[in-house]
């Protein structure tokens, strides 16, 4: 913060095209949810307030990928009025479950939902937010979790950078003590290829990762996809399982893509 | 706000309207003195879910339509595991139907406690939101928080985690709790009844509009229990219907101005689901404490009176404790987490009682279990058309107080719906029109 200036700093918290739950989980810190709110000030935060108060902001947390032209110009006044601008979750970060439409034609899926598509403004693809402004963070997960989100907002009202890992949820597997689900029973999982954050949730609940913080740093899918197919995954299931809340991230678009031949549906 | 020049013609905007969840705007026409148009505009950009999910297998919808909303996720992963398990035959065993109603009762304890004491009370007690409430009734403000995160506890337990639980699936769950896991929630639980009723008779005081109409009220209801899970429906016409006739009996219509479709009732016309009217047309299915409780806060057996939504809300927070409490302590150990899901081609029905209302789907499957064809109704958009008949009516009779005033009086009245604008595709200015 500027030593200069005394006041507190100031928050504020942006939705596009999202479920909420991302800033909802901020709104679930509930034991310090009223110690955050002495520590800095909510400057704009219309799920949780009516109050504005005028930018810039100290801290930008954007929830949603950019999807409407209207979208598209509201998140550069938003990185204007923005010292740090931090992504949270997979729709900010690689575009969400709806960049499904990414891989299909917007126009098609508009006429499948919508008996007067003429009425809806919406662009071709699903983008993250930083491919139209510079981020200054991405925050995995569908949704993120609490503890790496209240890590990221105190690094950033200190201007230091986050402590949260790039490794994959395997690593958080070991460390909880999970037998594999893949070794002991044969499940499919994506936690080898997938960012870590969530703690291992779902082989603690005897079920396979599967993928909602996106691929890990430097990850090998197409050694995964072997053993995949060897457990009897059809390579329409591989397509799929590469293709829901980060489908258009880089690694698992490129994975789901190596499965999309037609016919090869067994 | 702009306000536009003229004695005759003018107009007011808020640009965003807050403490509702998604993106919307309201715009009222008022002509000669005369309420002739309201709209509320759900302009949240839409996401296609019923689009991308032709050709997903018959196992994802659960997880899939979860992120449509990440406040009641629950319902979207119960009603789609109820429609796809109705497309094949699939029965599941008891104990899975009740850990259903378990891992429900937290996404009711937790979205109730947020709408009434983040969203809803600040309007009551005059505050722009709950973080300066709490400058004044930090008790209050950390009561409402303890019992949003006993509603998280509870999810995070039998889900894995609040939002987005990843615990339930097509057939049952992938791991039953055990009896300790589900021991442990009950001091939590004991504490959010006791908090659940104080919360009843906090809200109960506050004062409300005279505002009545007379609403078309649709809900779930089942044999015994206070409708969540499973049911089928009836409405305040004693109409009764099963979920697969929700078709033959709710029309859906696209309006220019919103991204939310209308919905309609046949032979009715616009109605409304939520809490109003699962306790209207349930009263006689709520547990001992509740109904105590909706007794001691004046409730009466139904309740025509929005306003009022937030002591219904209250009361169901009790209701959820009282249930959850009795699945945990009839809990035991040896249950089966699911039962096998051989795939066929099927039409199949689903809908249970989101916080917000009726949430209902419809999967059309190919026989090797593929999704053809889907169909969500969520209840905002179920509500829509009754909000702008409450807004009609509201704005005609205060037309005489100033802009802010009237402004912050109907998004009160559009909150006392608790819109789930995500949901509903989708959110809120204003704009008061004169002509």
């Amino acid at each position: 913060m500027d030593p200069h200036r005394p006041a507190k700093a100031t928050l504020a918290v942006w939705k596009f095209a999202s479920c909420d739950g991302c800033q909802l989980t901020l709104l679930n810190c509930e034991d310090v949810l009223l110690d955050l709110a002495d520590a800095v000030e909510i400057g704009y935060f219309p799920e949780a307030t009516q109050a504005v108060v005028e930018g810039p902001y100290d801290l930008s947390l954007v929830e949603g990928s950019v999807t409407t032209p209207g979208d598209r110009e509201r998140i550069r006044q938003v990185r204007e009025a923005s010292r740090r601008l931090v992504t949270i979750g997979a729709c900010a970060t690689a575009g969400g479950i709806q960049a499904l439409r990414n891989f299909a034609d917007v126009d098609e899926f508009s006429s499948a939902v919508y008996a007067h598509p003429e009425y809806i403004a919406t662009l071709q693809d699903s983008t993250p937010v930083s491919a139209h402004v510079p981020v200054d963070y991405e925050l995995r997960g569908c949704p993120v979790d609490r503890g790496q989100l209240l890590e990221v907002i105190a690094a950033f009202l200190h201007d230091r950078r986050p402590r949260v890992s790039d490794e994959s949820v395997c690593m958080e597997c070991k460390r909880r003590g999970n037998v594999c689900v893949t070794v002991a029973h044969g499940t499919p999982c994506l936690g080898p290829v997938t960012h870590a954050g969530c703690g291992a949730i779902c082989p603690s609940y005897d079920r396979g990762c599967y993928g909602c913080f996106g691929p890990a740093e430097t990850v090998n899918p197409q050694s995964l996809t072997r053993r995949l197919r060897a457990l009897e995954m059809s390579e329409r299931d591989v397509r799929r399982v590469f293709a829901t809340f980060n489908a258009a991230a880089p690694a698992f678009a490129a994975e789901s893509a190596r499965h999309d031949q037609p016919g090869a549906s067994s | 706000m702009t306000q536009a020049p003229g004695p005759q013609t003018h107009e007011i905007t808020v640009g965003t309207l807050a403490r509702v969840e998604g993106e919307g705007a309201m715009r009222v026409v008022v002509d000669a003195g005369t309420v002739t148009d309201v709209q509320l505009r759900i302009y949240e950009p839409p996401r296609f879910f019923e689009a991308l999910l032709r050709g997903r297998a018959h196992t994802e919808p659960p997880d899939i339509t979860s992120r449509i909303c990440g406040i009641c996720p629950v319902a979207y992963q119960m009603s789609a595991a109820l429609a796809i398990e109705d497309a094949l035959g699939v029965v599941v065993p008891p104990e899975v139907r009740l850990l259903r109603r378990l891992l429900y009762c937290g996404e009711w304890i937790e979205s109730h406690a947020l709408h009434i004491y983040l969203l809803h009370l600040p309007d009551f007690l005059g505050y722009p939101g709950a973080i300066e409430m709490s400058a004044d009734h930090r008790d209050v403000v950390q009561r409402g928080l303890r019992l949003k995160r006993a509603g998280n506890d509870v999810m995070s337990v039998v889900g894995g985690r609040s939002v987005h639980p990843v615990n339930a699936k097509v057939g049952g769950f992938h791991r039953l709790p055990t009896v300790a896991e589900l021991t442990a929630l009950r001091p939590v639980l004991l504490q959010a009844l006791e908090d659940a009723l104080a919360t009843v008779k906090l809200v109960a005081g506050l004062d409300f509009p005279d505002f009545e109409q007379d609403y078309t009220y649709v809900a779930l209801r089942t044999e015994s229990d206070y409708p969540l899970e499973a049911g089928s429906f009836v409405t305040s016409d004693d109409v009764r219907f099963p979920v697969a006739d929700f078709g033959e009996w709710v029309t859906e219509e696209q309006v220019e101005h919103s991204h939310a479709l209308h919905a309609r009732l046949r032979g009715a016309g616009p109605f409304v689901v939520g809490p109003l009217a699962r306790y209207s047309l349930n009263h006689d299915r709520l547990p001992p404490s509740a109904r105590q409780a909706a007794d001691e806060a004046g409730l009466g057996e139904t309740c025509r009176n929005p306003f009022r939504s937030i002591v219904v809300r209250a009361v169901e927070i009790v209701v959820a404790c009282e249930e959850a409490l009795r699945v945990v302590d009839g809990w035991s150990d040896g249950g089966v987490a699911s039962v096998p899901v051989p795939v066929r081609a099927g039409v199949g029905h689903g809908a249970t009682e989101a916080p917000r209302g009726v949430l209902y789907h419809r999967y059309e499957l190919a026989e090797d279990g593929t999704v053809e064809h889907a169909q969500i109704v969520p209840p905002t958009s179920q509500n829509q058309a009754g909000i702008e008949l409450d807004l009609r009516r509201f704005v005609q009779d205060r037309l005489h107080l100033d802009h802010d005033e009237l402004r912050r009086q109907c998004e009160q009245a559009i909150r006392n719906y608790d819109p789930c604008i995500s949901c509903a595709t989708h959110f809120l200015d204003l704009t008061v029109e004169h002509r």
